[in-house]
């Protein structure tokens, strides 16, 4: 069986990331096994433009984004497949994988960084009446068909779900020649980023209708209309508020769902509001040395948030097999260990208290809380001994938040109070946390993030 | 000029064209979609029902035992997906245990084997997330599940790998006798048989009274169903039924044969023969109906919905022989539940009533045997690999959520009878019916579909006729 330090499931924004990482880190020995064609992961089809503007300070495509980091993959001289999927991973890191050339496989991995993003929620999941018609797509089934196959998947299109990706469909579409009716969200708020809501409706004069979901799909062979209806505050339609349109084509966009049956099959704990893996300040989930970044671990909205997020698995993967290796006492060669002692000393310097304990997993961890308006936050525990100097605890609001305070409290002890004029459900949020501050509350038992009124 | 005409590809007609392959006839099968399994067949509860519901000594009751002891043996001869799990009727309400104890007897004297009923703790043990409420059972062993698709083409594959012709896409408008039989108008232009099967479905009546002075009536009787992700495949090990009520056997909660867990049916009569919607109302009485005999049913795992149509003739009794004033024309009609436990005799019977008709001989050069899409899932790693080894295309995953290769939609399409359609690929091999409903894989599948059959991705469609998939390329209209 072929043995690799580090197998990255997933060559999408997340995995690449994670693999640059990992590799600066000092580890040699990564795999990335990707299932589709090329690297870049759902990027290849998101041919708008606005990526990249925290990492690269200038607004790429999709598919240029994903470029960058292929590049550096390829200098790095990482390791990829492609056309494979995995099939299976096992508690013991054992991954099996399939493709055409290759058959079916067994890697052994030191450690696995989980990176397989999220699939879109389907109608059937909703569980909209009516027919079942061609003409319903996936908002991202569509994109793919548009923007990869130059197919044009209906004339007249109703978008059900203010997902980013149902805005930016909505654009695409009436750029392409089609004329995009409405778009109709379930919730009293948009799911998707403000931005988007201007550069893609507005902009084309797509209304948006608030509180108003699909009641009816009719066509028996291929979408001839649907049916819009408003919403009571429980999201029950309300008799007498139906609309018909008449179309050829649904699209939806309601909401994507982190892709965890490989996880859950190996025994990761996940999260029941996220859907992703519960994970700790090195991204690791509760089986050790197994990482997880990216819309798999949590949606996100933004893909340099993927790709901050995903360097830090990345290089605690790297330093989870480093240490495995010295415990194991067959360390690292020795460039990779000098690399890694430096980068660790120059971090660690300022708050080196006699702790030469890079092989213990020392220290006491405390969950995070995530209360009063905050739906969860990634990492949701964090161990001050292990965590980098500032720790990024990401997040997503349950409702629209105007002129609150996020709030972070160290037991009973407030050490964050920012203030937000507006938060959304589509818009991920963050904090961040100081190691330093940390370790003076030796005794912490619990660590709470919250929203505040005024 | 054929000896037998067949109309209809559902699981009768196809049950009835492989019986009469068995034979020296020139049999064909008319079909007004584009694939075999497109009405009632491929939407209902998917369930090998023991035989304790219809009344002693009914047809239905006959054929339903029978069909029942084939399946284990025709599962294995045609190689289609058959699992005896067994099944239980829930009873709720000590009053109603005379109720459960009738069902019993019936059973008993429909000739249904290892029938018992079984109280609350055996049950609970059986079924741990059975209702509290259950007080008893009737317990039928012989009961099992079925993969409706695969039992619907190993008929039609077995059949037509046995000489009989299939014509899709063909709709019956009018038939009349003829001096020789019958002939048969179509939108593709005129057949002609000494006998014909009507194995029409919900459209039996009309194809009927086309022949017949004596007029009967098909009612639609809509089911409406949830299907739930294989996370929830587990909930339930048997086939879980309330006692049955007025309209049929009440929604059931089961195991699927591929893992999954499928709720319902209703039964709401309609008028439109195609009125296959399902309804708000529909569907919130089946997830309501569903969690009264079954405990914490994990309802947001519900992938899909849908609705089937059983064909209910008004005496609720199949219709199977020579039509009395029109000789040669033999009813295949009312066949609804338990008609896909029943097709395996139903068949039998229908080709025995023709073999009759016709004085047919024995077929000698007759396979009866058929070996379906292979299943790499199934297989032992070294199987497995053996199987990319010789075929490539096994190593490549299209559907991700089914795991299903490019090996076994290439099967599908360039087998006999083969897909033509993005359903035809799915109801064979499963690509596209996982949890994310073909959001992923449905692309990949147009393209191996266009390929394949030499079309263009834009005359790919979802279940033939007007269901294309894409109506243009990008800026075609600016």
């Amino acid at each position: 069986m072929k043995t690799y330090d580090i197998v990255i499931i997933g060559g999408g924004p997340a995995g690449l990331s994670a693999a640059v990482s990992a590799k600066k880190s000092g580890t040699d020995s990564i795999l990335i096994l990707e299932r589709d064609k090329e690297l870049g992961g759902i990027l290849n089809q998101c041919i708008h433009n606005g990526f990249g503007l925290h990492t690269f300070k200038e607004e790429l495509t999709g598919p240029e984004y994903a470029g960058r980091f292929i590049e550096q993959v390829k200098e790095l001289q990482i390791e990829y497949k492609l056309h494979t999927m995995v099939m299976d991973i096992s508690s013991d890191k054992v991954v099996t994988a399939m493709n055409s050339t290759d058959g079916l496989f067994e890697i052994r991995a030191g450690a696995v960084i989980l990176a397989m993003g999220c699939r879109e929620r389907s109608r059937g999941a909703l569980n909209i009446p009516g027919y079942r018609p061609a003409g319903i797509f996936s908002a991202g089934t569509a994109q793919r068909l548009v923007n990869m196959e130059g197919y044009l998947p209906g004339r007249k299109v109703v978008i059900l779900g203010s997902g980013d990706i149902g805005l930016i469909m909505a654009r695409r579409m009436t750029l392409e020649g089609a004329q995009v009716q409405v778009v109709a969200e379930l919730m009293p708020y948009s799911g998707g980023l403000k931005r988007n809501i201007v550069q893609c409706l507005d902009d084309y004069g797509i209304p948006l209708k608030l509180s108003h979901t699909v009641v009816e799909i009719r066509g028996k062979e291929r979408v001839e209309g649907i049916t819009l209806a408003q919403v009571d505050e429980k999201g029950r339609p309300i008799a007498g508020t139906e609309e018909e349109y008449e179309c050829d084509t649904l699209l939806l966009s309601v909401g994507l769902i982190p892709e965890n049956e490989l996880s859950s099959g190996m025994g990761v704990e996940l999260s029941r509001v996220t859907s992703g893996p519960v994970v700790n300040e090195g991204l690791e989930t509760n089986i050790e040395g197994v990482f997880a970044c990216g819309n798999v671990l949590h949606v996100h909205d933004l893909v340099d948030f993927v790709s901050e997020e995903a360097a830090a698995a990345g290089r605690n993967a790297a330093r989870y097999v480093q240490e495995a290796g010295r415990r194991k006492g067959e360390g690292p060669d020795a460039a990779a260990e000098r690399a890694h002692y430096g980068a660790q000393a120059d971090r660690r310097n300022s708050v080196e208290q006699g702790e030469n304990d890079l092989c213990k997993a020392a220290g006491r961890t405390v969950e995070i809380r995530a209360v009063d308006g905050v739906r969860y936050t990634v990492p949701s525990r964090i161990n001050a001994e292990r965590m980098e100097d500032i720790q990024t605890v990401r997040f997503r609001v349950g409702g629209v938040y105007k002129n609150c305070f996020v709030s972070v409290y160290l037991d009973e002890v407030r050490i964050l109070h920012r203030k937000r004029p507006v938060m959304a459900p589509g818009e991920m949020e963050e904090v961040k946390l100081k190691r330093e501050e940390l370790l003076r509350h030796p005794d912490l038992k619990a660590i709470t993030v919250k929203v505040e009124e005024v | 000029m054929y000896d037998v005409i067949i109309i209809g590809a559902g699981v009768s007609g196809c049950a009835s064209a492989r019986e009469l392959s068995k034979y020296r006839a020139k049999v064909c099968v008319l079909e007004k979609a584009e694939d075999v399994c497109c009405g009632t067949s491929k939407a209902n509860s998917a369930i090998a029902h023991a035989g304790y519901d219809a009344p002693a000594g009914s047809l239905m009751a006959k054929l339903n035992v029978q069909g029942n002891q084939m399946m284990e043996r025709l599962s294995q001869e045609l190689d289609f997906a058959f699992q005896q799990i067994g099944s239980l009727v829930i009873c709720r309400d000590r009053e109603e245990m005379p109720n459960l104890q009738a069902l019993y007897d019936r059973g008993v004297a429909n000739g249904v084997e290892g029938l018992r009923i079984v109280e609350q703790e055996e049950l609970r043990r059986m079924e741990p997330n059975i209702s509290e409420d259950a007080v008893a059972a009737l317990y039928a062993p012989t009961a099992g599940i079925v993969c409706p698709f695969g039992m619907n083409i190993a008929f039609a594959e077995n059949a037509a790998a046995n000489g009989v012709t299939f014509q899709f896409d063909t709709e019956v408008q009018d038939i009349r006798r003829t001096e020789r039989g019958w002939l048969i108008e179509t939108d593709q232009g005129p057949f002609e048989a000494k006998c014909v099967v009507n194995a029409a479905g919900v459209y039996a009546d009309a194809i009927h009274n086309m022949v017949s002075e004596q007029k009967i009536r098909i009612t639609p009787r809509r089911g409406d169903y949830c299907l739930l992700d294989k996370s929830a495949g587990s909930h339930v090990s048997r086939v879980i039924f309330a006692l049955p009520g007025k309209y049929g056997k009440g929604v059931l909660v089961t195991p699927t044969v591929h893992g999954n867990l499928l709720i319902g049916p209703t039964a709401i009569d309609t008028e439109d023969k195609e009125g296959i919607n399902t309804t708000r109302a529909g569907l919130d009485q089946v997830l309501e109906k569903a969690g009264e005999n079954v405990k914490d049913l994990p309802m947001r795992s519900v992938i899909t919905s849908f609705a089937g149509l059983r064909a209910h003739e008004e005496h609720h009794e199949f219709r199977i022989g020579e039509v009395e004033d029109a000789a040669g024309f033999v009813d295949c009609v009312g066949i609804e539940s338990p008609g896909l436990t029943a097709s395996p005799a139903i068949g039998v019977m229908v080709a025995g009533i023709v073999c009759k008709i016709l004085r047919l001989e024995e077929n000698p050069a007759f396979v009866g045997t058929r070996k379906g899409i292979v299943n790499p899932q199934e297989l032992s790693m070294e199987e497995r690999r053996q199987l990319i080894r010789e075929n490539p295309a096994y190593g490549n995953i299209i559907c991700r959520c089914e795991m299903v290769t490019e090996g076994e939609i290439l099967d599908a399409i360039r087998r006999p009878l083969g897909a033509r359609s993005l359903d035809g690929v799915k109801r064979r091999t499963r690509a596209g019916m996982g949890r994310c409903q073909a959001g992923f894989c449905s692309p990949r599948v147009m393209e191996i579909l266009a390929r394949e059959c030499g079309k263009s991705i834009r005359e790919i469609t979802k279940a033939g006729g007007a269901s294309k998939i894409v109506v243009g390329v990008n800026k075609d209209v600016l």
